[in-house]
């Protein structure tokens, strides 16, 4: 294949968004999925319902809302300011933030599922054997949400490489920035360089097919596990 | 000994037990499903928190007011009915998740030897294969090895017999003996079978509806248990006794229970070892006359009548004293204790068609 040097930027810059994006969701979303699956809190059906949200909204739409929230006037804008950070739109940190909230159900749903398929007398036994809740949390819950951990990550991942809309409203354009796979082939076809954006298209087709054959190949326990 | 006082509610339920329980030997918990007796097992092991409780192990507080030591933190190890084995870890690793925490722990006392252990319980052949290819009974006493390689100072027992089918039973069950006499730790189990009472328990805690009905030692009061009119058929007493000898011609072995001997079927256990037999009160008939020389039974006991109650319409429940101590129950027509003319002290003979010994 012979890329171009902004198109190995790209890519570079797709896998480092989607690598820190998914490190960031599995460390954040982990504690939110592990309370759903355990609390009996009368706003659980609220936080799942927002933690769904990226489901079915446009990307154009959170992509919007992200713009005016991390905007100048908005309140992380403000926020951001005042910390002397100026502000997040097209920016890479900007674009990691919003990917992270794009991606959330792909991370979250699995962990919430492997999490709330584990039978309560697994605690119950660790705890009989000396183990206190956070020994009970590693060495019970995260090796018996392991396929889940996979899928979660998994997802998050490639969901983050495939995204556009939202990179698009609060990205932009900027290269070595933020201009990630998707926005280039993009920049392809609108410049009618189909040949170009077939590279590009097919290796993402190519990596998708792949990420997702081997997670259904390795991960048969995923079915118990959802 | 163990002090314990707990009052829980749930939707439903009710938990009000108040008891004592020794710490030598094994102790029942017995009564049918719903009387509460899962509850209190895991309100021993802090599972389940009452929301008022007191409980003192050999002088050390575990929960009080203000004070609930968490699970963690006890000495206990507890089986589950369904084994709950770790299915990410071997054999090997499941019976080291408890040893390793509890030697990190400080607590070293009680620690039977692990191949000591791993023998009587059969299971050295299994260590390195996974949990799911194990059958019922394997589990179960995986899980038993598993909770007393913890080294706790006290063992509790949710109903591990429920989960398997007759055979695996009877086997577990010898195992559980071997364990009850080799191991100086005290046991609380949960049954409603009154064979598996029968056979393992020194002592026994009734409940019923959340509440404590009975405690006593097994022997005296288990008979009173069964509550006659509702297990009409299956109501027994229970002896302990001693192999006396064998006579291998007629292949029988004499137990003795006090000064009284009995035949029964031959065992395959040296003379000296314990056994428990087993009477049903409807193999116990009574005769006036000593003489069942002309007679097909092997065992007859001189008794006194100490109780005759009528259980069902037409149908009595007598109860015997046997000199020294033990009683027995037989079950008899009422027409039969009229011809007797039963009263009570009087001196009668009980024919023993059939007795049970408990191996």
């Amino acid at each position: 294949m012979n890329f171009t040097p902004s198109d190995w930027a790209a890519i570079r810059l797709t896998l480092e968004l989607a690598t820190l994006a998914t490190a960031l969701l599995i460390l954040f979303g982990t504690p939110v999925a592990w309370w759903l699956a355990h609390t009996k809190s009368r706003l659980k059906p609220l936080v799942t319902s927002l933690v769904a949200m990226p489901l079915v909204l446009p990307p154009s739409v959170i992509g919007f809302y992200l713009l005016v929230f991390m905007g100048p006037n908005g309140p992380l804008g403000h926020l951001t300011q005042s910390l002397g950070l100026g502000t997040l739109p097209f920016t890479f940190t900007g674009l990691l933030v919003a990917s992270c909230i794009y991606s959330t159900p792909f991370v979250v749903q699995p962990l919430h599922n492997a999490f709330e398929a584990i039978d309560d007398r697994m605690y119950e036994a660790a705890a009989t054997l000396r183990a206190g809740p956070i020994d009970r949390f590693f060495s019970v819950a995260v090796p018996l949400a392991k396929p889940g951990f996979l899928t979660a990550a998994v997802l998050g991942f490639a969901h983050t490489v495939g995204e556009f809309g939202v990179v698009l409203m609060i990205g932009g354009n900027i290269p070595d920035k933020t201009r990630v796979v998707s926005v280039q082939i993009y920049d392809y076809v609108e410049a009618l360089e189909y040949g170009e954006a077939h590279r590009l298209a097919a290796v993402m087709l190519i990596f998708a097919f792949v990420v997702l054959f081997l997670l259904y190949t390795f991960n048969p326990t995923r079915k118990k596990a959802a | 000994m163990i002090e314990a006082d707990f009052t829980l509610s749930l939707p439903g339920f009710e938990l009000e037990a108040r008891l004592e329980l020794p710490i030598h030997g094994v102790t029942a918990l017995f009564g049918p499903s719903g009387s509460g007796k899962s509850t209190l097992l895991r309100c021993l092991a802090g599972l389940s928190r009452p929301q008022r409780g007191r409980l003192v192990v050999n002088g050390e507080v575990w929960q009080d007011e203000g004070c609930f030591l968490p699970p963690h933190k006890r000495p206990v190890g507890m089986v589950f009915q369904d084994a709950a084995l770790f299915p990410h870890l071997n054999v090997r690793q499941n019976l080291d998740y408890g040893a390793g925490r509890a030697k990190r722990g400080g607590k070293t006392k009680n620690v039977p030897k692990a191949d000591d252990l791993i023998d009587l319980l059969g299971i050295g052949h299994l260590l390195d294969r996974r949990t799911g290819m194990l059958s019922g009974g394997e589990k179960q006493r995986v899980a038993i090895a598993r909770a007393l390689f913890s080294s706790p100072e006290l063992l509790l027992l949710d109903e591990p017999l429920a989960a398997l089918d007759g055979a695996r039973k009877g086997e577990l069950l010898l195992y559980l003996d071997q364990l009850h006499r080799q191991l100086d730790i005290p046991v609380v189990y949960v049954s409603h079978a009154p064979e598996e009472v029968a056979r393992l328990a020194d002592h026994i805690v009734q409940l019923k509806e959340g509440r404590v009905q009975n405690f006593g030692p097994v022997m005296g009061i288990f008979p009173y248990l069964q509550q006659p009119q509702t297990h009409e058929e299956g109501v027994f007493t229970l002896l302990a006794g001693t192999i006396e000898l064998h006579d291998s011609n007629d292949h029988l072995t004499q137990v003795s229970v006090g000064e009284h001997r009995l035949w029964v079927r031959y065992i395959d256990r040296p003379v000296g070892s314990p056994m428990r037999l087993r009477l049903l009160a409807r193999d116990v008939s009574l005769s006036l006359d000593p003489g069942a020389r002309e007679s097909s039974i092997l065992n007859t006991l001189r008794a006194e009548v100490a109780g005759v109650e009528e259980t069902a319409p037409g149908r009595a429940l007598v109860r015997l004293a046997l000199r020294d101590g033990p009683e027995l129950l037989s079950r008899i027509t009422t027409r039969s204790a009229r011809n007797l003319k039963l009263e009570i002290g009087q001196t009668i003979y009980a024919q023993i068609k059939g007795v049970a010994p408990l191996e």
